[in-house]
């Protein structure tokens, strides 16, 4: 397992605010080996931002700090690197894609001046006519036009926007790439267009991915691996195989996909999952998925219940799967 | 890939696109967004031309003869060909006065500005940028300064460093470095908050470099505002300081002194006030414009 480009170990990270502790991320492990995608799933409040917030070390000052655990990025122990150190890593190893490229570029600047300042800090030994070449390549590369670089943000359209998010994200051919819903403020023809291209870039460059979303379906199209989050914990990864093919559920993921249409069977309605996350400030004892659990027992609301192997690559975190498992 | 094939197979072309896009620097696309802007161009052609006469009064009088020395026969002359403003009541002309009172009313007022929007802009921009202790202290300062009236402050401070050009200038500067300082923080909170302010942060830039490149330009509205009224209240300064002998001393000419030793001549010879008066309304409104004007042209969502 010595090709794993990122290690997630046992991660905690915490919010503290005036009123409570938010209790964000609880226990995650997770590895990602080179070139691979990884999807991380699960509904609003989950955790999915905290965790890469906190690859990234872009926590909120002041307010969420990681309280255990150890991300090992590609050798080096994210959490015991200095300040300065983490900038040089930001943006040039790893970078991130925000969520709304409304909001994530710059207003007043034009969109080839921000493609060309990642490179400015990264690359500093490069002339500004070579950076000026490589800007003109990243956005033919995310197929916009290399003489509107001089333009600026609010001239271009949302998915071209996220276009240029992505430019700048891969200018430095990052070794991973860390996409928050990088698709969820586009519409759907769009997103399809992004999520190709992002795909394509992705192999063309041999960057590792994590993709967070709620969308099963982008998940089905694009990712390796699944990791199903909820609660700041993760209680289902396996293979695209494992968890779209697989027989085995968290009954949390079977909830997932009850939740989405499906055009092959006729139903009438939908099956949310009733109920809601627990507050994140209050966790209950066991396991954190109880109160709207249909197998709920008495040893789920004592016992938090153990990451069981139930298939040659395929984890579910439930107390159903005891007797299945080789554990 | 084909695009990548595009771009090497005609570097030449691309070097084309380079020249274009290097010319088109910033400062190059906000003089054409200004350029547009009338009512700025009129604003920035007055305050030339106020500029240029000021600086180039030397060439029409002399500053010994026409605006220092008295020649008490002449008092209270009315406009006319020799004098074109009239004289004052110590018999200087009166348009000597104003234009070489324009160098010291100008300078002052626009070091001023540069010494409160420097401190201000490091404090107000460091407060709302790191937050939590730092902005608690650094507004706790600010707030104990703010309940200080701004020109009594700028009085005691003249007072305790001595009087002279350098000192002025440092007092009003910092005088007006508290109300700088909250207007800088205010602006800058909002946009520390922006998903590009992190996004940069994730692209790995320093925190000088966010605050100087991504916050700072998107907060310069409200803060050339109040620049330019910066210079305004800062000439009236003067004045008020001049007034108690604690701002420009007599014989030397300047607006706001001029202004205030014309209230007692007012009834008779009220262009003894009017020339400065004139003069700080003309220089200020300019600025004015010219500010506004400024301020559109650094956004490029105004452009139309």
């Amino acid at each position: 397992m010595s090709d794993n480009l990122l290690k997630i170990k046992d991660l905690h990270v915490m919010y503290r605010t005036d009123d409570a502790n938010i209790y964000a991320v609880n226990g995650v492990d997770l590895s990602l080996q080179k070139g691979k995608t990884l999807g991380l799933v699960g509904e609003t409040g989950a955790g999915k931002t905290t965790l890469a917030l906190s690859v990234m070390r872009l926590l909120p000052d002041n307010v969420g700090f990681v309280t255990g655990g150890s991300i090992t990025f590609d050798e080096f122990e994210v959490m015991k690197l200095s300040e300065q150190d983490m900038r040089l890593l930001r943006g040039k190893d790893i970078s991130m894609i925000f969520q709304d490229p409304m909001t994530s570029l710059n207003p007043i600047k034009t969109v080839g001046s921000q493609i060309d300042e990642v490179l400015e800090l990264h690359h500093p030994e490069q002339s500004a006519t070579e950076r000026a070449r490589q800007v003109d390549r990243m956005m033919e590369m995310v197929g916009i036009p290399a003489n509107r670089k001089g333009e600026y943000p609010h001239q271009f359209s949302g998915g071209m926007k996220q276009r240029i998010v992505i430019a700048i994200a891969l200018a430095c051919n990052p070794k991973l790439l860390l996409a928050d819903e990088p698709t969820t403020a586009l519409d759907v023809t769009i997103q399809a267009q992004v999520l190709t291209m992002m795909n394509r870039l992705k192999s063309q460059l041999g960057t590792s991915m994590i993709l967070i979303t709620h969308d099963l379906g982008i998940v089905a199209q694009i990712c390796d691996e699944v990791a199903i989050m909820y609660a700041g914990e993760i209680v289902e990864k396996g293979t695209v195989e494992d968890i779209f093919e697989g027989t085995v559920h968290h009954p949390y993921t079977v909830g997932l996909f009850g939740a989405i249409p499906n055009l092959k069977e006729k139903t009438r309605r939908l099956h949310p999952i009733e109920g809601l996350m627990p507050d994140p400030a209050t966790l209950p004892q066991g396991c954190y998925f109880a109160d709207r659990c249909e197998h709920c027992t008495v040893r789920c609301r004592s016992e938090s219940p153990q990451m069981l192997r139930v298939g040659e690559t395929h984890r579910v975190k439930c107390h159903l799967f005891c007797n299945q498992s080789g554990v | 890939m084909t695009a990548t094939e595009t771009v090497s197979a005609s570097g030449l072309q691309a070097q084309e696109r380079f020249k274009k896009y290097k010319k088109k620097s910033q400062f190059r696309t906000i003089w054409n967004r200004l350029k547009k802007n009338r009512l700025a161009m009129l604003g920035l052609i007055i305050f030339s031309v106020i500029l240029i006469i000021v600086l180039g009064a030397d060439l029409a009088f002399d500053y010994e003869a026409d605006a220092i020395a008295q020649h008490l026969s002449q008092r209270f002359k009315h406009p006319s060909w020799q004098h074109l403003l009239g004289t004052d009541q110590y018999g200087r002309d009166l348009l000597a006065r104003v234009i070489y009172g324009g160098r010291i009313s100008l300078f002052v007022g626009i070091a001023t500005i540069c010494v409160s929007l420097t401190m201000g802009i490091v404090i107000g921009a460091s407060a709302a940028y790191y937050g939590g202790w730092v902005d608690n202290v650094l507004m706790r300062f600010t707030d104990m300064f703010l309940a200080i009236p701004h020109t009594l402050m700028a009085l005691t401070l003249v007072a305790a460093l001595g009087n002279s050009m350098l000192n002025l200038i440092l007092a009003m500067g910092l005088s007006n470095t508290p109300r700088m300082s909250r207007l800088v923080r205010s602006a800058v909170l909002g946009i520390t908050e922006q998903d590009y302010v992190k996004a940069a942060r994730s692209c790995g830039a320093k925190d000088s470099r966010i605050i100087f490149r991504h916050i700072l330009p998107n907060a310069i509205g409200p803060i050339l505002v109040q620049a330019t009224q910066t210079v305004a209240r800062s000439v009236l300064t003067i004045s008020a300081l001049s007034f108690i002998g604690l701002g420009i001393s007599e014989p030397t000419p300047e607006w706001g002194a001029m202004l205030s030793e014309a209230k007692s001549q007012m009834r008779y010879h009220a262009n003894l006030a009017v020339a400065p008066g004139v003069a700080i309304i003309t220089s200020v409104l300019s600025l004015t414009l010219l500010g506004d004007g400024l301020r559109d042209a650094l956004d490029p969502r105004l452009k139309n």
